[in-house]
């Protein structure tokens, strides 16, 4: 199966990943073999079989929903690449907020 | 020379360190010295703790005088691995060292608290001594997708030292540390041991706490460890394994405190009711002529030792590649978006500016950040896991995926109904060249046949050293095991290890 650019496109907004024309190009044709192999998939017969989506335990080890103690705000800030008052500066969001005097 | 203090095993230097034969501070510089040395030709390691390192040793120098000074029938217990440096993955968190994850998404990043397993390791009494390169996210298996730079491997510096854990890998089998940590995913500690001729363990998963393990696939990731004995690599294991409340799927097992048998060369009989299976699937066209010689030179030498050897089936090994290859990068693409310039990493673009000139929008930060700091692998596999989990292919690939995954692991519950553990080979070949698959990555992913079954099943897995090809680049087979049945590996492998020498090669650096 042959990917189209519209649908490498596609994904690469899903994922929220600017890629360059050649990337597009190159994993189109990447992608695309990769999934021709796989095909191979589609001749086993699994009508009856489960999904496993787990090999572990099947209960899940969940502590009480209690509060503890975490981080200090300080400490989680230390990674972050834009700090304001004591929190993480984001970049606007909404298309009007950017044409204001705020911008 | 023959008597190098970097030459001792984890045991050995353990037991040196009691009685007071060498001291950490020796110990601990040694190693330091020997991975300046060495990094420039196989950048093993990403961060080098010179100095912390050197401090802890003196702290467990004192620490060790004192027991040594207090009288024997009333000492207390010392921690197990006192003053003994080892090297960590640079995908397990060390608080306050750097944490690439072999990315440059992660540049600058240092981690406020210390995964799990480190944590168990420190109340050991381990010093760390430094980070070990990867693949990006553990993505690989050569660590050619480091963003940092590929290490080379001790055999030969022209070839890869498997991957993603070849920092660990090359470290442990350069003398650079006695034992190192690594993560395995689809292979990624046994692949890197059998390429250079070392013994590491794949955990069943569940039995090592993930928390603080960078997420690669959630349903597959185990920590795992890497020496030069199967001795040392157990005794690691029981150190860092156990239930953790911090990760819900650790499982709440007690740890069995492995003691190997088979001491000295008086082996004979020693594997009398052992069961091995050698499964069929597994010497298939491709494999390397030689790596199927050693293998099976390897199961006759348990026969020899008592061991019951049968063939077996393992029948839909064939579909494991595109079942990890579809699972492993759908949970990748969910783990991976974490990382988008806001919480930690750089930013695109708005780093560093004034906030009035901040132009860019939430979007196209994600976007911009993503695109120019994740390596091709990354993004390769973040736009396959996307596609496999997008609507209208959801069912064909990851449901499929995930439906043949369970008869991959009934093949396993098959198997083990009728033997004790399976040998096979850990990977087709011996150690490629540096380069040889690049922009092929079908090629490479060809390279993990062998090791994925057991991540799909959960199984634990064991690799080590059976052999040496013409080129003189080393052999792994693997033994795997019943889930939490990480003893019964041990004990083979320790026992094969007791009659042959293949684990105490070294290669020739200096």
């Amino acid at each position: 199966m042959t990917l189209s650019m519209e649908e490498v496109e596609h994904i690469a907004e899903l994922a929220r990943l600017e890629l360059t024309d050649e990337e597009k190009s190159r994993y189109r044709q990447q992608l695309s073999a990769v999934l021709d192999y796989f095909a191979r998939l589609q001749t086993v017969d699994t009508r009856h079989i489960p999904p496993t989506f787990s090999v572990g335990q099947l209960q899940p080890n969940l502590r009480p929903d209690q509060a503890q103690p975490g981080l200090s705000r300080q400490v989680l800030l230390s990674n972050a690449p834009q700090v304001e008052q004591g929190q993480f500066r984001v970049p606007p969001i909404l298309e009007d907020i950017t044409t204001d005097k705020h911008g | 020379m023959n008597t190098e203090v970097t030459d001792l095993t984890l045991t050995k230097a353990v037991r040196a360190l009691r009685v007071g034969d060498i001291t950490s501070q020796e110990l601990t510089l040694a190693c330091l010295e020997r991975i300046e040395r060495l990094n420039s030709i196989l950048h093993a390691f990403l961060y080098v703790n010179r100095q912390g390192a050197l401090e802890q040793a003196v702290v467990a120098d004192q620490h060790l005088q004192a027991w040594r000074n207090s009288s024997p029938g009333n000492r207390e217990t010392l921690p197990a691995l006192l003053g003994v440096p080892i090297a960590v993955k640079d995908v397990l968190a060390v608080q306050g060292m750097p944490c690439t994850a072999g990315s440059r998404i992660l540049e600058g990043f240092i981690p406020p608290f210390n995964a799990t397993t480190v944590d168990h390791l420190l109340a050991a009494g381990v010093i760390i001594v430094g980070k070990t390169n990867t693949d990006e996210f553990a993505m690989g298996s050569s660590t050619e997708n480091s963003a940092y730079g590929v290490t080379h491997n001790p055999w030969d510096t022209n070839r890869v030292p498997g991957g993603s854990s070849g920092g660990s890998a090359a470290a442990v089998t350069a003398r650079m540390v006695p034992v190192a940590l690594g993560s395995d995913t689809g292979g990624s500690v046994r692949q890197p041991a059998s390429f250079c001729g070392i013994t590491g363990l794949k955990p069943t998963y569940g039995r090592t706490s993930r928390y603080g393990l960078i997420a690669y696939g959630s349903s597959l990731d185990t920590v795992g460890a890497l020496g030069r004995t199967a001795e040392d690599v157990a005794t690691l294991f029981t150190l860092m394994a156990g239930r953790d409340k911090r990760d819900a799927t650790s499982v709440d097992l007690p740890v069995p405190k492995i003691e190997l048998n088979g001491q000295g060369k008086n082996t004979t009989g020693s594997l009398a009711n052992l069961r091995v299976g050698v499964p069929q699937e597994f010497f298939v066209a491709g494999i390397q002529p030689e790596v199927e010689k050693a293998v099976r030179e390897a199961v006759r030498v348990l026969e020899s030792l008592g061991a019951q050897v049968k063939t077996i089936h393992l029948p839909h090994t064939e579909y494991a590649l595109p079942v990890y290859y579809l699972i492993a990068p759908a949970e990748a693409s969910a783990n991976l978006a974490r990382f988008d310039g806001i919480r930690y990493g750089p930013r695109a673009q708005t780093d560093g500016q004034e906030a009035g000139q901040n132009t860019l929008r939430m979007w196209d930060v994600f976007r911009k950040t993503r695109g120019a700091r994740f390596g091709a692998e990354a993004k390769r596999r973040i736009m396959l896991g996307t596609y496999a989990l997008s609507a209208g292919y959801y069912d064909a690939f990851y449901g499929q995926a995930q439906k043949v995954r369970t008869l991959i692991k009934q093949d396993f519950e098959n198997a083990f109904q009728k033997v004790d553990v399976i040998a096979a080979p850990v990977a087709p070949t011996t150690a490629f060249r540096i380069g040889e698959h690049n922009d092929d990555p079908l090629a490479m992913y060809l390279e993990d046949i062998f090791t994925l079954t057991a991540n799909l099943a959960g199984v634990p897995g064991l690799a080590f050293p059976v052999g040496f090809d013409k080129q003189g680049l080393p052999i792994g087979m693997q033994l795997m095991g019943p889930h939490f049945q990480e003893q019964l590996l041990f004990q083979t492998a320790h026992t094969y290890q007791q009659i042959t020498d293949w684990h105490e090669r070294k290669p020739r650096l200096d």
